[in-house]
């Protein structure tokens, strides 16, 4: 599904990836971690192709094709899609306008947002004072209107109330065809500080990123538990004696 | 490409004095043929529905129809408004003395003198006490012929308790290009009571627009006003005033300006905010295609408890274009909560790029945002202006 070779990309002339190697099957469900700053947003933001993103050295394969110049919008037509962590505000434009852009049935939008408990949101300005929860909503909301072949979530869980946070798993679970684990077309590349999503959502893999270069693939449940125990200063040392 | 500040001359772009601006057009009461009006073609119906003025008058509580400086119409088909042209109001009231010239002064400036002394009519709506009317009632006032200085002067009275939403659409016929509207409107919104007033602009190349507008609002009256031109003029200028002068009373101006290339548009709005807990809002949204914004507003606190906030949102969507916002903000006591934020730019890449990452190609996504600048979402907005605005809305897909 996903091939990234050697990747370096630099914002504003500072490097924040330095040579990442990463391959996502059909299907598969990978974690990053790594502390803030580590490169892990970048990582994803250039994945889709945003401007100020700008790739120096490296490909980025999707679905067997090279993207790493190609427009955004042509990615996410593609089958690529993300969920931003902080999405600009859009003013004057109503969720329940861009849902309607986004689906081929007008309709999806509406039963989206009343299946999430979303429906009186529909009116509102994108983004526009929405609180974290609402903004991981609004986020996973459109990504299922717009269903992507690759989902790229941006810790997914980060300032969600306890009310939300069954709502945003059951969104997540759907995204990720939770129901269909063994023909699961899906793959996914999820962002996580807190772990939490490891307990519903079943990974295949975990990395760990650190000043923009990976440090560590393996299961996601061993790297995540050594992680709680021995901070990511441990990664550091462990990747030394690699 | 851009204006460097050598070559960059604001008094290039101002025009003519305001005298020799008057000495330029000929005054729409000395026109010969102005007694027969006749039919209008077409287009003409067109350019009104566009300005707001729907003439079979469906959807609408009254209507007020005047071409250059005869009036065709003024009829009201619900009980509880009076709606007469001025000079017949003038006469019945006995000169409408507490209500003429009461809010802005006749020397106020060249145009001022010039309705006061040459008149060619205006409307007079007054909703009397409690009446709450149900649907719009629409004024025309339109320019028919070339070259034709058109001057008017409106009073609208909201008596205690009532309300009343009042759609204004200025126009000029659509094959015409050079004209001055001069329009005097004062506004009287007693205890109580709500006025909406919609106004919308629909002018020519080389039109000159001077309205000369003041309101008063008692106690826990609210005055909304929503102010749009989408269409190229030569020059708008206007600086409606309204006084908060009862507690708890409100003001908001909501106002959408489109400036094409050649345009010159100096608008915004006073509110003064006499009496405790007042409330004021101006709000503005404006694109530049080329054409020179002034964007201003001037809240003014005299008494405590009040609210008062002013947003100036401007994009540049041309090189030459400019907008000026001016946001001021005086304040004579301390316990006021007064604001203001103002900006200006191009749409942002982010915005952009957020919508594209949806799958929208880069025109779609600009188009979104632009829509979204727009959209204020004004009540009782006619649906042959959302052609118009999906015009300016398409014109901003071709990119800087």
């Amino acid at each position: 599904m996903l091939q990234v070779e050697d990747l370096w990309v630099e914002v504003q002339g500072r490097e924040v990836l330095k040579g990442i190697n990463l391959q996502i099957g059909k299907g598969e469900i990978h974690c990053l971690f790594g502390k803030n700053g580590s490169g892990k947003t970048s990582l994803l933001m250039t994945l889709m192709g945003f401007s100020d993103y700008r790739v120096r050295y490296g490909r980025i394969i999707f679905k067997g094709k090279d993207i790493t110049r190609m427009p955004v919008n042509e990615r996410a037509r593609m089958g690529l899609g993300l969920s931003f962590q902080r999405p600009p505000t859009l003013k004057g434009v109503r969720l329940r306008d861009l849902l309607a852009l986004y689906g081929k049935d007008p309709d999806v939008g509406s039963q989206l947002a009343a299946a999430y408990n979303f429906g009186r949101f529909l009116e509102r300005e994108v983004n526009l004072g929405f609180s974290g929860g609402e903004i991981k909503k609004s986020e996973l909301l459109q990504l299922l209107a717009q269903g992507p072949d690759l989902i790229l979530l941006d810790e997914p869980e980060s300032g969600v109330d306890a009310e939300n946070l069954n709502v945003i798993r059951e969104m997540i679970r759907r995204l990720l065809q939770k129901d269909l684990p063994r023909d699961r077309q899906r793959s996914g590349l999820i962002i996580t500080h807190t772990g939490f999503i490891l307990n519903y959502v079943t990974a295949d893999k975990g990395h760990v990123m650190m000043d923009g270069q990976m440090y560590c693939q393996g299961n996601p449940l061993d790297i995540f538990e050594r992680i709680q125990r021995h901070g990511y200063e441990e990664c550091v040392k462990c990747h030394l004696y690699d | 490409m851009n204006n460097s500040s050598e070559n960059y001359n604001y008094d290039d772009r101002k025009g003519p004095s305001d005298e020799d601006l008057l000495k330029t057009f000929r005054p729409a009461s000395e026109l010969e043929e102005t007694e027969d009006i006749g039919e209008f073609d077409e287009a003409e119906i067109k350019r009104l529905r566009q300005s707001g003025i729907d003439l079979s008058g469906s959807g609408r509580a009254g209507s007020f129809m005047q071409t250059n400086c005869t009036v065709q119409r003024s009829d009201c088909h619900v009980q509880g408004i009076e709606l007469l042209p001025i000079t017949e109001a003038l006469k019945k009231y006995d000169g409408l003395k507490d209500y003429w010239w009461r809010l802005i002064p006749t020397g106020k400036d060249a145009f001022t003198r010039e309705a006061d002394q040459g008149l060619d009519n205006g409307y007079f709506m007054r909703v009397l006490p409690g009446e709450k009317v149900a649907y719009p009632v629409q004024a025309g006032l339109y320019i028919r012929n070339e070259n034709v200085a058109q001057r008017v002067h409106n009073i609208v009275i909201a008596e205690e308790g009532s309300e009343l939403h009042v759609i204004t659409g200025c126009a000029t016929h659509p094959h015409l290009t050079s004209g001055l509207h001069i329009g005097v409107s004062e506004f009287y919104v007693k205890k109580g009571a709500r006025l909406v007033f919609t106004m919308i602009h629909n002018w020519g190349k080389n039109v000159y627009a001077r309205p000369r507008t003041g309101i008063r609002v008692e106690e826990g009256g609210t005055f909304l006003s929503n102010y749009i031109s989408l269409k190229g003029v030569r020059s708008i200028q206007m600086f409606p005033s309204a006084i908060l002068a009862g507690p708890n009373a409100l003001a908001r101006f909501n106002s959408v300006i489109v400036a094409p290339d050649g345009s010159d548009i100096d608008t915004g709005a006073r509110v003064i905010l006499e009496a405790p807990g007042t409330r004021a809002e101006i709000i503005s949204r404006t694109i530049s295609y080329g054409g020179h914004v002034v964007a201003r507003g001037h809240l003014i606190g005299l008494a405590p408890e009040i609210k008062a906030h002013l947003e100036c949102q401007g994009l540049i969507l041309a090189d030459h274009g400019m907008i000026h916002s001016i946001p001021e903000l005086e304040a004579h006591v301390a316990d006021v909560d007064m604001s203001h934020e103002a900006a200006i730019g191009r749409i942002a890449q982010e915005e952009i790029e957020y919508l594209m990452a949806r799958g929208l190609s880069e025109e779609d996504a600009t188009s979104t945002i632009v829509r979204g600048f727009l959209d204020v979402r004004i009540e009782g907005l006619p649906p042959d202006l959302d052609e118009e605005l999906q015009a300016v809305v398409r014109k901003s897909q071709k990119g800087i």
